[in-house]
């Protein structure tokens, strides 16, 4: 590792696709930080019978890697929508800092080394570098094809990878990788979430409308997977093609406020109106717009999601709160999910005592971890695929509404593995293998 | 609305001669409701709620002074201590605190008050008679349980995401010692004997005990009720009877309360109680224990001798803390 005995979160060195100047510069800047920082340790942290007793052990530095490729993406269509520069960053930035609260404890302490590239080949020869120099952990996030790639360029290391970034079932299933975790939920998952909701509300006939994008498909089919499961029914199916502009001009509703009820019409009778589009780039135009007055859910209205500004339940208020100070804006899923990541290799790391590979890749996997993540239960790795079982909550543009596992919808193991892919129905074998 | 302090006793009386069990003398129960910004009060005697009355935001945490005459009261949203009189109910002072004051636990002499801010990983010391920070003690993250042992000499705080109990001497207000337990610790209560503490994880669904001495973990309590998925079962309140033979544990979303014995740490009984049982608290005499119930915004009120829910009381929304004032 090039970075190695530095670094207090708040001001970890953003981007590391630099120069050899940037990254002296780095360097010199965290080692400042550092010298600030332990001062405030020594005193909260040692306390008086150990500074008395036991001689000063050394930190143990454990460096996390953050591989982020940055993509071309359509801007989402509100305002409120627009991506933060540092999305999931800052998420994985917070974490960073609850580990090292807690490292000052143990004497460890963590560091964030961020690498951003769009181009996927130059991202994943900077990471090897990195492993080749003895990272062993790397968060990421990175398209499904990158994230193959680059598993299969380390897989020989002893290196765990861990997707905060991407919901592509197919990672967890057919393409899963022994070394690759995920702490984002599925598109199935988020679906199940959903579906069981609205079979809950009794809202059981769905009105599918997905947009032409690969996305939107996957998300489209794991709604219909989700019907299935669930009891409930898609009597309609439209794809709605649009024309990318400019997300924003001067006016614009006028023609929506034609377009959708027209779109919309002659529909068989439904409950709920339920939309595939990840990309936000029309989904928010159904809401108030439909020629039936129905309720709309899916990836606009009612949605599913790993995380929200405006969850405050099982501690989440300070966890918030945290999370404003460090980057001054509202935590959105993508930073949750990466905070996630970064305290499965805190959480391990305390708990083992050691910063070694061969000793928290092995307790992360086993059914004694646990992780304490504002969702009311503790989350665990599911042992056939590598990810993460989570509770997910379902929410209203500004509140919650509901979290799911729905009561009622029973496992015989977790209730929580009712939602996505179950251990029986996996086509997932380097775990078993 | 109760007017004289005999009017009380002779109630209490009369309602003592009426019940068959358990006699008991009457005494005061507060609970702080959470949703509702106010305190119920509740009779011991009679069981029910006497008078329901405002404080401010987010009422969580609640604590008598020494003297009894002070309710003092979290109120995590104003980021402020409240004081209120015990008899008037009456808003008496407001203390500073930190941000998001959660629990709190006063030094056995009476003063100074201790205080877990959830917001900014420190306990802030608090001078009750002079109204004024003293010092700030950095802790974990999310600082939240308060233990205190019997000689005042040490305070144990749990702090909820870094998953430790930090040992904290009253003298220097320094930590001197962390001890790892599992996920989100909540409370931590000394033993009245002082040689065990008792810290416990609502994610982990354990209860580690502590020996204070040497802060070598003793053993665990773990929890297994049939038909209660495992994720459900989640320690959070600890109270532990006069005598130290028995621990009860509120267990939140499985809405039981275990009895747990202390010297073999196994569960011998599990009481069904309101939804999501959070905190507890003994009448003086210990006769009586009051579970505070979240979700069904009532307290359930356990006969402790017989070790059975003799009734329910509804409260205010979220009921959250507990209190029971000895008159």
């Amino acid at each position: 590792m090039a970075v190695t005995k530095i670094a207090n979160p708040p001001d970890v060195a953003l981007s590391f696709a630099v120069t050899r100047w940037g990254l002296a510069l780095a360097i010199l800047l965290a080692a400042l930080c550092f010298t600030g920082s332990t001062r405030g340790f020594a005193q909260g942290a040692a306390g008086a019978g150990a500074e008395l007793d036991a001689p000063k052990k050394d930190v143990l530095a454990i460096p996390i890697v953050l591989a982020r490729e940055k993509r071309d993406k359509p801007l989402p269509l509100s305002l409120l929508d627009l991506p933060p520069t540092d999305d999931g960053i800052a998420g994985a930035q917070l974490g960073i800092k609850d580990n090292n609260t807690t490292g000052q404890f143990v004497n460890q302490e963590f560091i964030l080394d961020v690498v951003e590239d769009s181009d996927p080949d130059k991202l994943i020869k900077e990471i090897k570098a990195k492993v080749d120099a003895g990272a062993h952990f790397v968060l990421t996030d990175v398209a499904p094809t990158t994230l193959l790639k680059l598993a299969d360029a380390v897989g020989e290391k002893e290196v765990l990878l861990i997707n905060y970034g991407s919901a592509d079932d197919g990672l967890r299933e057919e393409n899963c990788r022994q070394h690759v975790m995920h702490t984002a939920p599925t598109r199935a998952m988020l679906a199940d979430a959903l579906a069981q909701y609205l079979v809950w509300k009794k809202w059981r006939r769905w009105f599918l409308v997905l947009g032409p994008n690969e996305d939107d498909k996957l998300f489209a089919d794991a709604l219909r997977r989700a019907a299935k499961r669930f009891g409930a029914k898609i009597v309609e199916e439209r794809t709605f093609n649009y024309e990318i502009g400019n997300r924003r001009a001067d006016g614009g509703f006028e023609q929506v406020q034609q377009q959708i009820p027209t779109f919309t019409q002659e529909a068989p009778d439904y409950d709920v109106l339920v939309v595939a589009d990840e990309g936000n780039l029309f989904g928010d135009y159904l809401p108030y717009r439909t020629w039936d007055a129905r309720p709309v859910a899916g990836t606009a209205g009612l949605v599913a999601t790993s995380w929200h500004p405006a969850i405050e339940m099982w501690g989440g208020t300070q966890f918030q709160n945290r999370f404003k100070r460090l980057a001054n804006r509202n935590m959105r899923p993508l930073d949750y999910n990466a905070w996630m990541a970064t305290r499965i290799i805190g959480e391990a790391a305390t708990r083992k005592n050691s910063g070694s590979f061969s000793d928290l890749a092995p307790f992360i996997k086993s059914p004694e971890f646990a992780l304490s993540a504002f969702k009311g239960v503790r989350l665990s790795l599911r042992d056939w695929n590598g990810q993460l079982r989570q509770p997910v909550p379902i929410l209203s543009p500004k509140l919650l509404v509901s979290v799911s596992p729905q009561p009622g919808f029973l496992h015989q193991f977790t209730e929580l593995d009712t939602l996505g892919v179950d251990k029986p129905e996996t086509k997932c074998k380097a775990y078993t293998q | 609305m109760r007017s004289t302090a005999g009017l009380i006793s002779m109630l209490g009386v009369c309602a003592a001669l009426m019940l068959p069990t358990p006699v008991a003398l009457a005494y005061t129960a507060f609970v702080t409701n959470e949703k509702d910004n106010t305190v119920s009060v509740i009779d011991t005697d009679k069981l029910e709620v006497i008078k329901t009355f405002k404080v401010g935001n987010r009422p969580r945490g609640i604590i008598l002074s020494k003297d009894g005459k002070w309710l003092i009261i979290c109120a995590s949203d104003d980021n402020i201590i409240q004081v209120y009189d015990t008899k008037t109910f009456k808003f008496i002072k407001s203390l500073p605190s930190g941000p998001d004051p959660e629990l709190l636990i006063l030094h056995p002499s009476g003063n100074p008050l201790y205080v877990a801010n959830e917001d900014d990983n420190l306990v802030t010391v608090v001078d009750l008679k002079q109204g004024k920070i003293l010092t700030d003690i950095p802790v974990g993250v999310e600082p939240e349980g308060m233990g205190m042992s019997p000689d005042g000499k040490v305070l144990v705080n749990t702090s909820e995401t870094t998953n430790m109990a930090h040992f904290i001497s009253t003298e220097t207000n320094k930590t001197f010692d962390n001890v790892l337990v599992d996920a989100r610790p909540r409370v931590a209560i000394f033993n009245k004997a002082g040689t065990q503490l008792w810290v416990s994880s609502e994610i982990g669904g354990t209860v580690t005990v502590i020996n204070p001495e040497d802060r070598k973990v003793i053993g665990k309590v773990r929890f297994e009720i049939p038909g209660i998925n495992k994720e459900a079962i989640q320690p959070v309140g600890v109270r532990i009877t006069a005598d130290d033979k028995k621990a009860f544990v509120a267990l939140g979303p499985a809405n039981r309360v275990a009895v747990v014995d202390t010297e073999t740490l196994k569960v011998e009984k599990y009481l069904l109680v309101g939804q999501r049982v959070w905190q507890l608290g003994f009448t003086p005499d210990y006769k009586l224990l009051f579970t505070t119930n979240g979700t069904s915004n009532d307290v359930s009120v356990i006969d402790v001798e017989r070790q059975k829910v003799i009734k329910s009381i509804r409260t205010g929304r979220y009921p959250w803390g507990i209190v029971v004032a000895p008159f």
